[in-house]
């Protein structure tokens, strides 16, 4: 068991961070603390990609200026892999962009009701309907 | 490719590039303008544009198994972007844009009406970005690129369902909903893809199809396609993951939800296609198992309880947001039944469904123009205070239910054909039970809106009952009458549908 886990530490951890982040995510009623939930469930998958492109004994993926000079590269030389990296970075930048879709809706939500707690704006909504008679 | 019919060989060569570079870099452009009816200009042009493309692109995949594939940058694939054009996504594609430019139209004067001057350019701006996502998640051939475009599509759309708030503040919560929601139904995306790039080492669909058919049994390809049937299912309003949408259909502006209606889901349905038959095959077990005892039911009890919540709605743009849940019951249990013909008729019902789904949303976005109502209760004898705008209305209801001659009979037919040819018959049952409760709930509306005397406007918008302008009353028709023309010459559809679904299944990505 302890040895699985420590083959499989990484795996751990990225699942225990994606597991806090969805329940973050469900069990609080504050919009910005959902957010947060949100961006926690997101980076664990980035660590996701960014350990699977780790090659064991490998250098970082950057050819060296002089051996491609004196035409020496070794064929045999290990690098890791880079395209989860640069894969990563796009998600990153897609997640941030959804955050601050996500803080600027918070923004508005809290302009338009006055509070971000969720069962606040429930009751709100319930009770215009209520007054309506929707 | 082939002759180009359209445009000059020279554009035609990068159709599939423009057709998505146009309107993500117009869309800037349009951000930076101060007036909102130049933003619309740009907006249209770039539609006008995607449509050119997509009828360039649609005749070019007309021939058996025909593939236009484009390699973007010039990075040969598998190594670089591939933009993949096949039977299938080119009658999206088709789809995608023609309803763009009809709903543009649409949009002139009920943006105007219903959106802040000093944010109609940046609301057209969200739009354009909407849209090339959505034509970017149809087009590619690229995993990967596959879900940025889908967040881009996303973004957008979380933007312009938000401007909805100025008449109900509740747009604001729908929103914050569909993000939280649709960002975690992408990132289940993204870790598909990810084990599935652990498994094959590619990202280019056309070679993962190849390495995972070498693959057989692998555990990590299987979860992959849990996370991605999961991931997308939540996109495309799979029914136990569909709470998003009839909030966010309810409360956007009335060109939004029209937009959103007849594309955003379908834009979806067609991904799990994609990936079920093209980069799995069908004939692994897995997929197989996953689409009859996962899909199936799922699908049925969406049609029915769906359909049954719709009853109880109060609010009309409400009642056809939970319709359209059922809906894409109807599509994925085509998809669900795995046969060319199931997934004809699936394909096909995608097609109908955007007709008679974006002629609703914008007779009830007429409507709203001129007596500002969105509950049935109001609706009452707005038919003959409106005839013109009530009998596109009616067409489209009739055509939801699938009263004969209307396009939604065909896709219907076909589909009850599909179930019986695999002995489905409890798939048939459940059909015609929703098709009963579509009765009963588009019966409501209709008794509403015609057997009640004209109504005394009460509490106007604007004081007055505006009349309706032609630019929402011929888009309107255009959608009311393709419903008939399509239900009585359907031939059109119906092998468009026949090639996308060959397209998928034989041909496809991977062979």
């Amino acid at each position: 068991m302890i040895e699985m886990l420590g083959e499989r530490f990484t795996y751990a951890v990225i699942i225990i961070l994606m597991m806090v982040g969805l329940y973050a995510l469900i069990a609080t009623g504050n919009l910005v603390k959902r957010m947060v939930g949100l961006t926690i469930f997101q980076t664990s998958v980035f660590l996701l990609y960014i350990s699977m492109g780790k090659v064991f004994g490998g250098a970082p993926p950057i050819l060296p200026y002089y051996e491609i000079k004196n035409d020496s590269l070794d064929p045999t030389a290990l690098y890791s892999n880079p395209l989860p990296h640069v894969l990563i970075l796009t998600a990153i930048v897609v997640g941030v962009a959804t955050l601050a879709m996500g803080l600027a809706l918070v923004v508005r939500i809290r302009e338009a009701y006055g509070t971000i707690e969720d069962d606040d704006i429930a009751e709100a909504d319930y009770s215009l309907e209520l007054e309506k008679g929707v | 490719m082939s002759d180009p019919i359209l445009l000059p060989a020279a554009l035609a060569a990068h159709a599939p590039a423009l057709l998505v570079a146009v309107p993500l870099i117009l869309s800037t452009v349009a951000a930076a303008q101060p007036s909102g009816r130049f933003a619309w200009a740009l907006a249209f042009i770039s539609a006008a544009v995607a449509f050119f493309c997509a009828i360039e692109l649609f005749a070019a995949t007309r021939g058996e198994y025909a593939i236009v594939s484009y390699a973007m940058g010039g990075w040969e694939p598998p190594f670089g972007i591939e933009f993949r054009i096949d039977g299938l996504n080119a009658a999206l594609l088709l789809l995608l844009s023609a309803t763009a430019l009809v709903t543009l139209v649409f949009g002139f004067s009920t943006v105007e009406d219903e959106v802040d001057p000093d944010k109609r350019s940046l609301f057209y701006s969200a739009f354009m970005l909407c849209f090339s996502g959505l034509s970017g998640v149809a087009i590619t051939g690229d995993a990967f690129n596959l879900f940025v475009f889908l967040e881009i599509s996303s973004i957008g759309t979380y933007a312009i369902i938000a401007m909805g708030w100025s008449n109900d503040r509740r747009a604001l919560t729908a929103s914050f909903n569909y993000l939280v929601m649709g960002t975690i139904g992408a990132t289940f995306f993204v870790i598909g893809i990810g084990f599935l790039y652990m498994a094959t080492g590619t990202l280019n669909m056309a070679d993962m199809a190849a390495r995972i058919a070498e693959l057989p049994g692998n555990r990590v390809v299987e979860v992959g396609f849990a996370f991605i049937l999961v991931g997308i299912g939540l996109k495309a309003a799979l029914f136990p993951l569909h709470l998003w949408l009839p909030n966010a259909y309810a409360f956007a502006p009335s060109f939004v939800t029209t937009f959103l209606a007849a594309t955003a889901t379908k834009v979806a349905f067609y991904v799990i296609i994609r990936f079920s038959f093209d980069v799995f095959a069908i004939d692994s077990g897995f997929v197989q198992n996953a689409l009859t005892y996962v899909v199936t039911p799922l699908a049925i009890a969406g049609m029915i309880i769906a359909s049954a919540q719709a009853l109880f709605q109060a609010d009309a743009r409400r009642l056809l947001a939970y319709s359209s849940v059922a809906q894409v019951g109807y599509m994925l249990l085509g998809l669900g039944i795995a046969t060319a013909a199931g997934v004809t008729a699936g394909a096909l019902h995608l097609l109908n469904h955007a007709l008679m789904k974006g002629a609703l949303f914008m007779a009830l976005g007429a409507f709203f123009y001129s007596y500002g109502v969105r509950r049935i209760d109001d609706l009452k004898g707005l038919g003959q205070a409106m005839p013109a705008v009530g009998g596109a209305f009616t067409i489209g209801a009739l055509s939801l239910i699938g009263v004969p001659f209307t396009a939604g009979f065909i896709s219907k037919f076909y589909l009850i054909q599909a179930a019986l040819q695999n002995g489905w018959w409890w798939a048939v049952v459940a059909i015609l039970a929703a098709s009963v409760l579509a009765v009963f709930y588009c019966y409501r509306m209709l008794v509403a809106l015609w057997v009640n005397p004209k109504p005394e406007p009460e509490h106007l918008p604007n004081g007055h009952v505006r009349k309706v302008p032609l630019t929402i009353l011929v888009p309107l028709y255009v959608f009311a009458l393709a419903n008939l023309y399509f239900g009585i010459n359907s031939e059109f559809m119906v092998d468009m549908a026949r090639i996308a679904a060959e397209a998928a299944i034989n041909g496809g990505v991977g062979r």
